[in-house]
Parts: structure tokens; sequence; C-alpha cells
């Protein structure tokens, strides 16, 4: 059966030509990169290249950026350590109801350790209003945390906005850019933030390797405990073929975001516009937002996304209900049920996610597939209810 | 022509496991789908030393049934089934028990959940039929066009008791492909396809309530909802005397001997519950002996109703013999009046009652 991926969100394939840059660090250069022989130096060579090039997507000093073991890692580390180095009695922290788990849980956390934490709300737009975050605000605020691109619905939020508004309390900003960094342009400057993680198997570089972006001059605490690696930011031995793989990643996604932009915004357009004509019924969620160019949203009224996934997947389609958990059971999305959709509508939601191997042809034949199923499941409905 | 699909409920044990190895081996088209019913995360007090394996919908047995799907190469899928599971087993198995009844939830969850949506799920995702572990037969009877249960072959199995609340159209699409075997042949049908799982223990304790501790699990769910604590009340005997307190009814059951808190010199047992005054009555075990009883909820497998007096075998709980009784229908059509020939111990509120001739079962209700 020909498959057809539709889930970029998730995670992406490794670009053959990442994979090339990689061979070499994994046959050839055996050395450990904090070595100080001529091995290690080797190492220490490819693990330098690899930040310059990640540098320059996201427009920052190399040195101002720690390699972790993935975007959870450095969302981790970004929250715990700037809050654990945060001075001062009471801290606070605000970040939002969309955020992926990798900050509301690592907040969660924090809450647990004493540390005060507001989660603003979002509005059916799928979008911070900065006002809410201006109200959220306290003078013992010491960290603001705002996704730039939400996963779920790819929409993208008022970061500039925001962060300008912490530091004007005195708080650092961290941003979780890991579904925006390769799809969107990244200047942390012009942004304004001190804090920003992203992960590689998201931009087409292998699973196990991110990156956190820390502002020159912001101080954080590590997390882990063993060795002076990354400025002793983050002790382990470095990942060189994955911190490789991330570069030349990086590079890629920075040489063809804008081409890359508006032929999967095209694609995605195509798919929604022949979704919406084509099943009645339904509807595109946080549709009027800026939006990640690759990212749609689609609620089926009347069906369950779960048998809906589950069918497209037998057939050959893979697509996303909410957020995928690590024992595999479906539960209705914390990001849908934030811009006010009751639970069972939030149920009836599908994410598609187009990539950089996405094709016309592919988009078509999920467009051809769809309405019958979705039909196909509608005409069951009844049942289930007289049962 | 390609068959059609079939999906294979997959716990994670041996014997779904190995309904999907079978088929896989035979050439059947499969999916096979896990169940998520209960989150045993949610009350952790009862989740026994080493662990909860072995019961439905630990992690552990998801990550079981993934990878005999994975092993076996058969697409698998969790769904999660917990709202309703909640709603239509559990919350009711707690009430059973303040209301002084003894429930079955695994035959609430077979007519409810898992040949109800778990049916529908699989018609869903384009599977007509269903095929589960269960040590029972399936066959159409061709003269009356009925679709009959009979007793698996393994008769120390047999899972037909469980299974008597299923209408015709649930038994038309489900098959039970383990119910001509002995476990035994199971177990070595296990290795022969190297199912991963063939060794693994097997569990005998209701799924969401891993310890076994009922009165625990009814505590802690009602102080979970925070809207209703249990209620005290005392032991009685049948004279009205009062023996002993108790720490709410729902820590009882009719005929149990254990855990009284009581001495009378001589065995005694609950013959009897009154959860409206919080009484549960003592007595002998000869005033455990009844003969007749009446059920409700009905379901008629081999007949389609009741018209006229049957002679039947009747089975009163799941670890029973089935002996000789007559079952008769009452004036109210929602009811049947069963009269064993011998008197019987502990007829329970709350159980069921399914009638047997032969290895076929006839139908069953509720014993009231």
């Amino acid at each position: 059966m020909k498959r057809h991926y539709f889930d970029h969100n998730a995670t992406t394939p490794i670009d053959p030509r990442v994979l090339d840059a990689m061979m070499p660090a994994l046959r050839e250069v055996s050395g450990n990169a904090s070595s100080i022989h001529s091995y290690g130096q080797d190492a220490r060579r490819l693990v330098e290249v690899a930040r310059l090039q990640v540098a320059e997507l996201v427009h920052c000093d190399s040195k101002e950026l720690v390699f972790t073991g993935s975007g959870t890692e450095a969302d981790n580390l970004a929250i715990l350590g700037a809050v654990r180095a945060a001075k001062g009695e009471q801290k606070h922290v605000v970040t939002t109801a969309i955020e992926h788990p990798a900050v509301l849980q690592t907040c969660q956390q924090l809450e647990y350790e004493g540390v005060a934490v507001d989660y603003v709300d979002v509005g059916p737009s799928g979008i911070v209003a900065l006002d809410d975050v201006r109200t959220a605000l306290r003078p013992e605020t010491v960290l603001v945390s705002v996704m730039h691109a939400n996963n779920e619905l790819g929409t993208i939020q008022p970061i500039a906005e925001i962060a300008e508004a912490a530091h004007e309390v005195g708080a650092l900003f961290h941003t979780d850019a890991v579904q925006s960094a390769g799809k969107l342009p990244i200047d942390v400057a012009a942004l304004g933030v001190d804090l920003l993680a992203l992960s590689g198997h998201k931009l087409y570089a292998p699973k196990g390797v991110g990156a956190l972006y820390v502002r020159n001059g912001v101080d954080i605490e590590k997390i882990q405990f063993g060795g002076g690696h990354e400025r002793g930011r983050r002790p382990g031995t470095e990942n060189v073929s994955g911190i490789v793989g991330l570069g030349a990643a990086a590079q890629l996604a920075a040489e063809n975001l804008a081409t890359e932009a508006d032929r999967q915004g095209a694609l995605r357009d195509r798919l929604e516009q022949g979704i919406l004509q084509s099943v009645a019924d339904c509807w595109v969620n946080a549709s009027d937002s800026p939006r990640t160019p690759n990212t749609t949203n689609i609620g089926f009224n009347g069906i369950e996304g779960e048998p809906l996934l589950i069918a497209l997947d037998l057939k050959g389609f893979a697509v996303a209900s909410g957020a995928a958990c690590s024992s595999g059971v479906v539960e209705p999305s914390h990001v849908l049920l934030a811009i006010g959709l009751d639970k069972s509508t939030a149920r009836s939601c599908l994410r598609f996610s187009i990539g950089k191997g996405t094709t016309e042809v592919e988009v078509e034949s999920l467009l051809d597939m769809l309405p019958q199923v979705v039909e196909r499941l509608r005409a069951l409905a009844p049942a289930q209810t007289d049962a | 022509m390609p068959k059609d699909l079939i999906a294979v409920a997959m716990s994670g044990g041996v014997d779904s496991s190995v309904v999907a190895a079978m088929l896989h081996a035979e050439g059947q088209p499969i999916v096979g789908m896990t169940m998520q019913l209960w989150n045993q995360q949610r009350i952790p007090e009862l989740i026994p030393e080493g662990g909860a394996s072995g019961r439905c919908c630990s992690l552990d047995d998801v990550y079981d049934a993934r990878h005999v799907a994975q092993t076996v190469g058969i697409p698998f899928y969790v769904v999660n089934f917990e709202d309703r599971f909640e709603k239509e087993v559990v919350a009711p198995f707690v009430e059973d028990y303040i209301s002084g009844r003894t429930p079955i939830p695994c035959t609430i969850c077979n007519n409810l959940i898992k040949f109800d949506q778990f049916l529908d799920m699989a018609k869903q995702v384009g599977a007509e039929t269903i095929a589960t572990g269960h040590y029972a037969r399936i066959e159409r009877d061709e003269t009356t066009g009925r679709w009959l249960l009979r007793k698996g072959v393994d008769e120390s199995r047999d899972q037909s008791y469980f299974l008597f609340g299923l209408t015709q159209d649930q038994l038309s699409r489900s098959s039970f492909p383990l119910g001509g075997m002995q476990k035994d042949e199971v177990r070595a049908l296990a290795h022969k396809l190297n199912v991963p799982v063939a060794d693994k223990g097997e569990s005998r304790e209701i799924c969401f309530v891993p310890n076994g501790d009922y009165a625990q699990f009814v505590e802690k769910y009602l102080d979970e909802k925070g809207d209703r604590t249990v209620s005290q009340g005392v032991v009685v005997d049948a004279e009205g005397n009062e023996l002993a307190e108790h720490g709410g009814v729902h820590h009882f059951t009719v005929g149990q001997r254990k855990g009284l808190g009581v001495a009378l010199g001589k065995p005694a047992y609950v013959t009897e519950i009154r959860p409206a005054t919080g009484e549960v009555v003592v007595g002998s075990k000869e005033a455990l002996h009844r003969t007749s009883f009446e059920i409700e909820r009905l379901n008629w497998i081999s007949i389609p109703r009741l018209d006229e007096p049957l002679r039947v075998k009747a089975k009163i709980r799941y670890q029973f013999r089935a002996r000789a009784a007559t079952i008769r229908p009452t004036a109210d059509p929602g009811r049947v009046a069963v009269e064993f020939d011998a008197p019987q111990l502990a007829i329970t509120p709350g159980q069921a009652a399914v009638f047997y001739h032969g290895d076929s079962v006839i139908g069953g209700g509720w014993i009231v």
C-alpha cells in the first residue's frame, strides 16, 4: 500500500542531504568533542560548524546556543534553569494554556516547587492576547514563556510584543520555537527573546537533538549534572552526529525557508479548500489567525476523530488528532479545549501537517479519499447513539 | 476476493494475542485494537505491590498488546473508551455495592463496551466483525435462524456466563476463535506462533480493582467524586438484635462468612443486606438456602422469548455448577421466576442467573 505522510508537526523524515552530512561524523570522527587530542578536536570542529549553522537560522551569536538532547529538554532547561537562577523569595511565571506539554508540565513542576504560575487563556483565535499577558504580570514575575507557533493549530503568537511586556516588569522571556524553526523566519533580536528552544527532528534532522538559545548575559542554572559540556550549561558528551545533522538541517531550512513556505502554504490552502468544498459540515480551527504555512486543523461535525484517524491510516494516510502521547492513547486536545471547543467537538478534529516531501499528487489523493471515509462514518453515527 | 477486515480486541494477555496471531497466520486481514478503559493511576492505592500488570489498561498491558501486534505484523491502535466505561461500568458498580448488591462488571462491560462501543469502533474503521479471546462458541441454528452461544470446549475456562447479555446482532458480528480449544492448546499455540506474551500470567481480578479490594475501591471512588460518603451501619441477627457496628454495606455480599466482626458460637453468614437502614443480617448457613427468586433485565439467546415454563440448568454465579431449575414467565413481562429443584446457597442480588440447555445458553437476567 502506498502511504502518505501528513503529520510533519509530529516529526519529519531526515533529509537525505542531512544524512549525508552526518555520515562522516558517524563513520570517521570518533572522538569526544571535549577531549584535548586531535580526535577530540575533529569532533569539536564539527560541533562548532553546526553551532554556526544553527546560529544563522535564528540570527544569534553561536556562543548563545546550547545543544540539548531534544526540544523538550531545551524547554526544561530554559524554564527550570531561568526560574531557579532568578532571585527573589516569591517567584512568579506566566505562560499560556496552549503550550506544549514540555512547557506545561515543566511549569507544573515549578508550582510543585512553590513557584506561582499563571496560565493565560486564549480565545477561539488560538492567539494569546497581549493585554491578557499584561494583566497576569506581577512585579515578582521572573519568566514569561509563550510558544512561537502552536503545534496543533499553527497559530503564530505575538512574541515580540509579549517579550517587550515581560521585559517591562523585569522578567525574562522564553519561547518554545519547536514548531516555527524552519517554517518561519526567526530573528532572536527582532523577537526580543531571551531564551528560545528548537528541536532537530521537526526540521528534517534526526531525533535526539535540540538546541536552546540563551541570550548573552542571561543566567540559567543547569538542570543536569556531570561535566562542563556546553559551557557548563548542559553536561553530557555531545551527540556529535546528531548536532551535525541539526546544523545541516538548519542550513537547508534557512536557504529554502521562503520558497518552501510558499509551496507548502499553497498545498495547505488547496487541502483546506478542497476539504471544505467536498465534505459537508466541517470547519477550520483558527482559520482567520496567522498560522504556520504547513498546518491545518479541521473539525468534522458529528464524527469522532479517533476512528477517522484509524480509518485513514488503514488506507495509507497518516494524520493526527490532538497531541500524541507516550502510551499512544488519544486524549482530547488541551489546545482545542483552550480555544473553547467542548470535549466532543475537540474529539472531532484532525490535524493535517504538510512537509518538504509532500506533493500536489498526495494532496489530491487525500482529497479523493477523505470525503468517502467521512461520509461512511457519518452514516454509521446514528447506530452508535441508538445502541 | 479479499477477505473482509476483522478487528481483534487485544488486551495484552495470552488469549487475545493468540487470536491475533492465529488469524494473521490464516491470512485473515486484521487490525488489533486495545481498549483504554480505566486510568489505573487515578486510584494508585489499589495498585498491588509489583504493579498492575496483567490487569487490563495498565500501561504494561498496552505495551504488551502493541508489542504483540508489532511482532505479528498487524496494524494496531489504542482506542479510548474511558468516559463510557466509567459511566456504564464503574459508576454502576459502586452504586450496586452501596445499595447492597454484588455486581458483575465484566458482564456489563461485555454488553455495553466490548460488544457495543468496540463493535461500533470496528465498523467505523472498516471492520464489520470483531474477534476476541473469550472461551465460548458462537454458532448459527440453521432451523431457527438464531445465533447460539455455547460453552467453551474448555469447561474450566468457559466464559459463556459473562456473555449471556449479547444480542443476536452482537453475536452475528463476533467470533471467539478460542472457543473450541483447551487453554493448554492456546498456550502451546502461543509458543508455536512466537507470541511474545506466551508465558504471561492471568488476571482474575476485576480490571479496575487490581488489588481485589472492592470496598476500598468504592470508598476511594466516592471520595474522589466528593459527592457522597459511605454510611456506617450495624450487623443484626434474624431477630433484629444488634451484634456489631460496620463500616458500610459495601463491605458485604450475601453468603459472606469472613470479616463480619461477630461471634455467634457457630459459623455466621450474611443472609441479607438492607441498604435503606444499613443493616447487614447474619444467620446460619441454613438461613442462606433459597429455592426460588426472580430476575429482571432479561436477554434471550436460543429462544426469542419465554412463553411457557421451561426446564433448564441454571447458574447463579460464575463459580457455580449449573443445577436443575424451572423458569416461568410472570405477570410482569420484564421478569421471570426461577425455581431450583433443590435449595441453593446464597442467591445474591446483583448477580446474573444464566440458563443452559446442554452447553447452549438459553438466556438469563439479573437477580432481583
